[in-house]
């Protein structure tokens, strides 16, 4: 029998092997570099960015996203990509104190951005609060969505403490308040195919409590 | 997504130059409607010019009482400005009415004005598309036209601009700043910015090569009720089938424009004098020319039933 447990790959590591073989077989023996999309030959930018508290100094392809700049270019795949068109939120970051897609904004637009993703709020130790209480309510099913819902969560709060209206206040010239209404409309950016909106719900409005 | 060259502004009038006399340049500012264009191929800029570090991110008083909105002034600080939501309140609730605060966080004034239509055979590279690819035909004529334009189009296009600022922004009578390649600056009125498909859809402003908007001017508020009220086919984070936007006074003498039914802000002054005698007389009038498809003729009477609701909400009625 062949003992498997020998094998230590992650199992984003076979993804990584199985997207290099499938690469290989369809460029033939071409470095990448060669590789040209519609006659043009792909350009290279360099950028440097705080994420998470450390210094990033990468050269990368214009094209790559901030997304795939965290993922694949500094190995933080804490920030999920789900539609990768901004419709999803799994991807949501905080950049510059705000909440934004990262699958659309590009890396090289983020020159001197202070980023803080999933990896930068808590440690496994050390769980933000918003990370602690969706772990008490059971605020996720399959976990996907769960980076984004966490950013995304801890951003709303900020927003209405800065006094941010939504669609649902009912009154734009007195302050912003945490409501569940409040909350579901302004989280209605980050989709949960599981479902665990309740959860989700509980958890984000034990968090703004404690704030209160 | 193609390769592209990549560049960072140093000033509006440096940026519109570069603008024009590069191949395949655009102008890059939120990112969150070209980038999304760009990954389906519908986009494919060879050059980007990213006006981030311009100072153009401002909201300040103007001379004759008004506002002057930098055109990267993002959605969200558009919204939440405090002179905004007390004398322009149409205009913040247009802004929070449309995307998600990830998106908004990120959306800029100027940007907001240029976003391309959501009609799917814009987006699907595999149907013709005369606003994607002139001459290629439209696929939305005799193909699924819920969500298109019902007045305004034409037998090219029936797209629907998907603003709702920008229908706020006809309302309030706004004035689009720019710069154009030479150095010489000029105003255009809200109402003169978007163009109808006519023969050539893929045109959808009057911009021309290289002219860069710098700002939006608010003229001195008018008072009255502002509804911004818009339907759509969930609660939050979609576009609208109808939209209305309504500075409403207390006489019952008002201004109206509609989103979500036409390739630009559908508003028409000479209809306005009868907005007293009530939605279904006014929106006769306004929609008088409608041209609808089998799918999308709900929106002419949804029009009606939403200016009634506004115009009910405008009368402090509870309905």
């Amino acid at each position: 029998m062949n003992d498997f447990s020998k094998w230590k790959f992650t199992r984003r590591e076979v993804l990584k092997l199985g997207a290099a073989s499938a690469g290989a077989l369809a460029a033939g023996s071409l470095p990448a570099a060669q590789i040209t999309d519609g006659g043009r030959k792909p350009v290279n930018a360099s950028v440097a960015m705080d994420v998470n508290g450390t210094p990033q100094n990468v050269t990368l392809d214009t094209r790559t996203t901030l997304l795939d700049a965290l993922r694949e270019h500094m190995h933080l795949t804490g920030t999920k990509k789900g539609c990768d068109h901004g419709q999803c939120g799994a991807c949501t970051v905080i950049v510059d104190g705000r909440r934004i897609n990262s699958c659309l904004t590009l890396a090289v637009m983020h020159q001197g951005a202070k980023v803080t993703t999933i990896e930068g709020l808590g440690t496994p130790t050390n769980l933000h609060p918003m990370q602690a209480s969706f772990v008490k309510h059971d605020g996720y099913q399959c976990g996907y969505c769960t980076p984004g819902q966490i950013c995304s969560a801890v951003a709303v709060l900020d927003e209405i403490r800065n006094d941010i209206p939504s669609h649902v206040s009912a009154d734009l010239t007195v302050k912003a308040q945490f409501t569940t209404t409040e909350l579901r409309e302004r989280m209605s950016g980050n989709i949960c195919r599981c479902g665990a909106y309740s959860n989700i719900v509980e958890a984000i409005t034990e968090v703004a409590g404690s704030h209160a | 997504m193609k390769p592209f060259s990549y560049e960072r502004a140093t000033s509006p009038a440096a940026a519109a130059a570069a603008a024009a006399r590069t191949e395949g340049a655009k102008f890059i500012a939120g990112g969150t409607n070209l980038l999304d264009l760009m990954k389906i191929g519908v986009e494919e800029p060879m050059h980007l010019i990213d006006l981030n570090g311009l100072a153009l991110d401002t909201i300040e008083a103007t001379s004759d009482g008004g506002l002057r909105i930098g055109a990267l002034v993002r959605n969200t600080d558009l919204a939440a400005d405090q002179r905004v939501r007390r004398d322009y309140g149409l205009l913040s609730r247009a802004l929070l009415a449309g995307a998600s605060g990830q998106l908004r966080n990120k959306a800029t004034t100027a940007g907001n004005l240029l976003q391309r239509t959501r009609c799917p055979y814009f987006y699907d590279t595999n149907q013709p598309c005369n606003k994607r690819l002139p001459g290629s035909g439209c696929a939305a004529i005799g193909g699924s036209s819920r969500s298109l334009a019902v007045i305004g189009g034409s037998a090219s296009c029936i797209a629907v601009q998907p603003s709702d600022m920008a229908v706020a922004m006809r309302v309030l009578d706004a004035v689009v700043e720019t710069v154009r390649a030479d150095g010489q600056t000029r105003r255009i009125p809200i109402a003169d910015f978007h163009r109808l498909p006519g023969a050539r859809p893929h045109v959808e402003t009057v911009l021309e090569r290289g002219e860069l908007i710098t700002g939006v001017t608010l003229p001195k508020p008018v008072g009255g009720m502002h509804i911004y009220h818009k339907v759509r086919d969930r609660a939050s984070y979609a576009f609208a089938l109808v939209s209305v936007a309504a500075i409403v006074q207390k006489d019952g003498s008002g201004r109206v424009a509609l989103g979500g039914v036409a390739p630009k802000p559908w508003r028409d002054e000479a209809a306005e004098p009868y907005l007293p005698q009530g939605a279904k007389i006014f929106t006769a009038h306004l929609l008088a020319n409608a041209t609808p498809t089998g799918e999308n003729a709900f929106k002419v009477v949804l029009a009606e039933r939403t200016l009634h609701a506004v115009l009910a909400e405008a009368k402090g009625d509870a309905s």
